[in-house]
């Protein structure tokens, strides 16, 4: 177990540095420079800033110098707001995305489990109609469209809940809503199917036999075994879900992580663009590793470590 | 009903193989399935009884309805598609088919349990042997874990698994498939059962271990003094264990009797066609005989015998009228039309 965590320790360093690598050559390849829109001030400033900002060093040692604020993590001043660190627009902007995130995955994964859960044991009945009819629409519906619509009726019309910002538990609704209705059904549709399956296996029929109640055969016996694909699809899933928080931030401003980021990308803003790339895709990949912890967790049969001698 | 009761005790009454009271009573049951293309009856009909420690076999090819029989008796026939249209299941006096789901789990699960066929897919992959073996137990009986898990070493001492209590921790994929079956057999044996169905015990196991989970379920047997019915399709098991065999035909049983009568004296013509269809050490010449044909349609169940289209000695009267059921003697009773009066001499063989 150790020695398989030290692995992926290193794997997942290796992935970081490939995503920032990528992420830099990328960004300086679009055309225009963080200090473009700036025209007009004089060139001895500008110079003075590119040398600030270290721009008028070759590409080479700009990589290195980058490298090493990865390392250190401090990716130092944004250059549109220089008063602000891109850390402390990190320690800000995080905390908010990260609850709306980790709202809406545990909203999606209890609704959606629950959903395919009914219909898979209703088969072929109302409620498996109903469910997977309400599925195809959270999977065809984007989620901005989704959050147009809900702050439209939600908060247009009806004014149960408020249409923007971010600060009290009402304010969390709707946003959670549009981000976790696609993920949900996704959820719901792979819960159903695994279900069905694994409602046919012997040891399902075993645990009949031996005069379990139902609720003991569905929750130990089917549901453990039929979670295994939702698990799967989790790492990716999660990955959605926090580029979809980029988009219903912006639409129901706020103030998360993903304001800045989109913010900055339009900007050119290059630390931040770098800061928030690494410790996003550190974060996605943190986050895989513990979808794969999970996963052995849940199936003895997988091990994540393979021990010399172990009967197999 | 209650007269056909009566009349049953006492055919059964100077049998020698009677070993304790009768427990279980299967009348005249029918199992329908509806599926897609029309209903298919998978059972037409079954009646038999068991009695305290005897070992019944129930014989014949994939498909006559052997299974679903099981399944009825344990209540797994699932409805819909699945449903008991007519007959009843007695056991100790009570119907099983009248009982409510919470009243059958306290008997369909303690007094009556069930080995499956198949020990790679019987056991949940995730789940722990012990939590497996005692969850039943727990359920039914108001006991602590660690009782629990002494029984369960008890238990897997009792089908010859050794360091049992090291094992109780360890998942079914850790353990080979002959483990496996030991393991359901431990499982299914832990409530302290009355009777246990065995659906194909050793049809997915090797041979070796084959002749190993026999002797086990004899000893197993002689320990308990429990009474098993043994689904099967190889003659050989039965040859091994069975007390009695049935032999089952497009859902109904056309033969029953004692396994000396069965082997000795077959009298339906199914029953012979599937002892010359099995291999033979001391008949090393002889080729082995298949029964030509396929079984009836079971959409469509026909309206005489279920095996005259496949059947060599088959009469004008085969194809359209049932044979009523023949008692060759107290234990052996066939369904035949060639036992009818009016049939003898017709062929010598």
């Amino acid at each position: 177990m150790v020695n398989y965590v030290i692995k992926r320790f290193f794997m997942m360093i290796g992935t970081v540095l490939i995503i920032a690598t990528l992420t830099f050559f990328l960004m300086h390849a679009i055309p225009g420079s963080p200090l473009d829109s700036d025209r007009t001030t004089n060139p001895t400033i500008q110079a003075n800033l590119e040398k600030f900002y270290k721009l008028d060093q070759p590409l080479s040692s700009q990589y290195i110098s980058y490298l090493k604020s990865i390392v250190t993590f401090d990716f130092g001043p944004s250059i549109k707001k220089p008063n602000e660190s891109v850390n402390s627009l990190i320690g800000r902007g995080f905390p908010i995305s990260f609850e709306l995130g980790m709202v809406t995955i545990l909203v999606a994964v209890i609704s959606g489990v629950v959903l395919g859960t009914l219909a898979a044991l209703r088969h072929n009945g109302v409620i498996d109609y109903l469910a997977m009819t309400f599925a195809v629409i959270g999977i065809s519906l984007p989620n901005f469209i989704l959050a147009t619509l809900l702050i439209r009726i939600f908060a247009g019309e009806l004014g149960w809940f408020p249409a923007a910002t971010w600060q009290s538990p009402m304010h969390m609704v709707l946003p959670t809503l549009a981000l976790a209705t696609g993920p949900m059904a996704v959820i719901a549709r792979l819960t159903r199917a695994s279900m069905l399956e694994v409602l046919t296996q012997d040891y399902i029929k075993m645990a009949k036999a031996k005069g379990l109640t139902p609720w003991k055969i569905i929750v130990r016996y089917a549901l453990r075994n039929a979670m295994m694909p939702v698990v799967t699809i989790m790492g990716t899933m999660l990955a959605g879900i926090l580029t979809g928080t980029f988009v219903i931030e912006k639409i129901f401003a706020i103030p998360g992580m993903g304001k800045y980021f989109v913010e900055s990308i339009n900007n050119r803003d290059y630390p931040v663009i770098m800061g928030t790339t690494v410790f996003y895709s550190a974060f996605l990949v943190f986050m895989l590793f513990l979808v794969d912890i999970v996963y052995g967790v849940l199936d003895p049969r997988i091990k994540l470590h393979q021990k010399e001698g172990d009967p197999s | 009903m209650t007269i056909q009761i009566q009349q049953n005790d006492e055919q059964h009454q100077n049998l020698s193989i009677v070993i304790g009271k009768k427990i279980l009573e299967v009348q005249d049951l029918h199992v329908t399935f509806q599926t897609y293309g029309g209903e298919v009856h998978a059972v037409r009909g079954v009646t038999f009884d068991l009695h305290e420690g005897e070992t019944l076999a129930i014989v014949g090819e994939s498909g006559c309805g052997k299974s679903v029989t099981s399944n009825a008796i344990m209540g797994l026939i699932s409805q819909p598609p699945g449903k008991i249209s007519n007959g009843r299941i007695f056991f100790k006096g009570k119907d099983l088919t009248k009982l409510d789901k919470k009243a059958a789990r306290k008997i369909q699960g303690v007094d009556i349990s069930m080995i499956f066929q198949d020990p790679m897919t019987a056991l949940n992959p995730t789940l722990t042997i012990g939590e497996q073996l005692t969850d039943g137990l727990r359920t039914h009986r108001s006991i602590s874990k660690a009782e629990a898990d002494k029984k369960a070493i008890e238990m897997l001492n009792l089908v010859g698994i050794s360091n049992p209590r090291e094992r109780l921790k360890q998942y079914p994929h850790q353990f080979s498939g002959g483990m496996r079956q030991r393991i359901v057999i431990a499982i299914a044996l832990i409530c302290d059962p009355i009777l246990l169905i065995a659906d194909e015990p050793t049809t997915a196991l090797d041979v070796t271990i084959q002749a190993q989970i026999l002797e086990l379920f004899e000893e197993i047997q002689i320990k308990t003094g429990v009474s098993i019915i043994l689904i099967t399709h190889d003659l050989g098991v039965v040859a091994k264990i069975a007390d009695r065999i049935a032999v089952m035909y497009a859902g109904k049983i056309i033969e029953i009797g004692t396994k000396r009568e069965i082997f000795y004296t077959p009298t339906h013509p199914y029953t012979k066609g599937l002892l010359n269809s099995v291999p033979r050490l001391d008949l090393a010449e002889e080729e082995l005989e298949p029964i030509e044909g396929t079984p009836p349609d079971l959409f469509a169940p026909p309206k005489g015998c279920a095996f005259a289209a496949r059947c060599p000695y088959v009469m004008e009267v085969c194809d359209y009228v049932q044979p009523g059921t023949t008692y060759l003697t107290t234990s052996h009773y066939t369904d035949c039309w060639l036992q009818d009066e009016r049939a003898k001499g017709l062929f010598n063989d």
